[in-house]
């Protein structure tokens, strides 16, 4: 913490880390970018980032950065979006690839179709997510589906039928892009998560 | 500027990319070699540029089959290359559902006045620049990412460079000019009044910027990240290089650590032999991809 500012880190291995920086500064954090074990060591939460996935984990795994972060996530809070949120996940399939498991949801990669299917949909929140006052405008790109919600992860938001805002416990991952709008409501729910794990 | 929604989702796909590689591949195979090394996106074509410089001949999109294979094959991204000005062979890639488009100075154009319409695609397009009135001609017409022209197939880095310092150049340039002298620019830019004041007032473009042309090694990729780009396309660099995989993971690391001499040192070691190069001098006016496009 900083003047009060959790100082949050931004995975920066792959993918759009610098919109997310952009929406934690926006949302009231200090963003850090994060590309070793040491700068990892030095933050009190994490967002992985939009991105490849494929691409994450073949760099986590060059930089034997994959245990730290498991590590990292059974102490501090991390928020996953897209490729974050299947990295986050304990079950990935189309294709099967390995995880962090630190959440319990199966996810589907690129389950709506190609790019021509990305596409901007409006969420109403639902009645437990702390986010009520107003629609979330929600920017799928080449997005994951959440094909299973385990006992403790509680949906916060819904997209057609599917979970695309979950949390579970001090993790929150979902499967639309928050940093590409200039709502900061789910990076401070995120920072909320962050603050109350410092405690 | 004005971003409805489908440019915010072309530019989104874009953004995904950043820090990332993408790598040119004629066949599947060498698609799943590319996304096992970690490449961001493939980008499908015929031919790899060094081999349309040595065989000649015209060189088209690739085809339907090969990049249907591609597309089976790997989760990442699909991008695939159609000629200057061709906008039925994008047609086509749209209908095929590749993820974007390059609208390429590597084929032959098939319009040496008109570049495509991009606006009217639902399917986002990447193009060439060598200079900010290039790349914000392109962005008017619809392109979601720019890349440097360097030259392609040439091994050759020099251009890439020349491209990508022109750009963030002239870009530092319009942030410091006053509103009048701002229209004067747009008319020697080549490039709409609105484009050079978003530029002028942000100072970088309003898409991702990119780099291409000549990439060859894990230093290659830094250089141009060190000079403003945001992720790199490697063309013939990988493919015709004495081991495609370990160059591939090589430049992959290179380009999220490119800050970082250690790592990029640790990257470097026992990468065989790069592909082989060819001085720019020495090309004849003709053999010039970059000038190809306005």
């Amino acid at each position: 913490m900083k003047n009060g500012k959790p100082k949050v880190g931004v995975l920066a291995l792959q993918g759009d880390f610098e919109a997310h920086g952009k929406a934690l500064a926006r949302a009231g954090a200090d963003p850090v970018e994060v590309r070793t074990a040491a700068e990892l060591d030095s933050v009190d939460g994490l967002v992985i980032p939009g991105g490849e996935s494929t691409t994450m984990l073949k760099l986590l795994h060059y930089e034997n950065l994959f245990e730290p972060l498991r590590a990292f996530g059974a102490a501090k809070p991390i928020f996953g979006t897209c490729a974050g949120a299947i990295l986050l996940a304990n079950d990935v399939s189309h294709p099967r690839q390995e995880s962090l498991g630190l959440m319990d949801i199966g996810v589907q990669r690129n389950a709506y179709g190609r790019q021509l299917d990305s596409r901007i949909a409006r969420l109403e929140p639902g009645e437990e997510s702390r986010l009520t006052d107003a629609d979330i405008e929600a920017v799928f790109i080449r997005a994951p589906i959440i094909r299973r919600v385990g006992g403790q992860a509680r949906v916060l938001a819904s997209y057609a039928g599917d979970p695309v805002l979950v949390e579970q416990g001090r993790h929150l991952v979902a499967t639309f892009h928050p940093e590409l709008t200039e709502d900061p409501r789910v990076h401070a729910l995120f920072l909320d998560k962050v603050r109350e794990n410092g405690r | 500027m004005y971003m409805d929604e489908q440019f915010r989702l072309k530019v989104g796909l874009a953004e995904m990319l950043k820090g990332g590689v993408i790598m040119d591949v004629t066949n599947a195979e060498q698609a799943r070699i590319a996304e096992q090394a970690g490449a961001a996106a493939v980008m499908a074509l015929e031919r790899v540029p060094a081999d349309i410089r040595k065989e000649g001949g015209v060189a088209r999109m690739a085809s339907i089959k090969v990049i249907r294979e591609i597309m089976n094959t790997v989760s990442i991204p699909v991008m695939a290359k159609a000629r200057i000005g061709h906008f039925m062979e994008a047609r086509v890639l749209e209908a095929l559902a590749v993820d974007y488009i390059d609208e390429s100075e590597v084929l032959t154009p098939a319009d040496e006045e008109h570049h495509i319409d991009k606006r009217e695609f639902k399917v986002p397009f990447v193009c060439g620049a060598r200079n900010l009135g290039e790349a914000l001609r392109r962005i008017a017409e619809g392109a979601a990412m720019i890349r440097t022209k360097g030259e392609a197939g040439s091994g050759n880095i020099v251009e890439a460079v020349r491209h990508i310092r022109t750009i963030v150049k002239e870009m530092k340039q319009l942030t410091v000019l006053g509103k009048e002298e701002l229209v004067h620019e747009a008319k020697n830019l080549q490039a709409p009044l609105e484009l050079v004041e978003w530029v002028a007032k942000n100072g970088k473009l309003p898409v991702p910027n990119f780099s291409a042309g000549g990439i060859a090694t894990p230093a290659d990729a830094s250089l141009v990240m060190q000079l403003g780009a945001e992720a790199v396309f490697v063309g013939s660099g990988i493919f015709k290089s004495s081991d495609p995989e370990a160059r591939a993971k090589a430049i992959v690391k290179a380009a999220t650590y490119f800050k970082d001499p250690a790592k990029l040192l640790e990257a470097s070691e026992e990468l065989g032999e790069a592909m082989p190069g060819l001085e720019i001098g020495k090309l004849a006016e003709g053999e010039l991809m970059q000038t190809r496009g306005w």
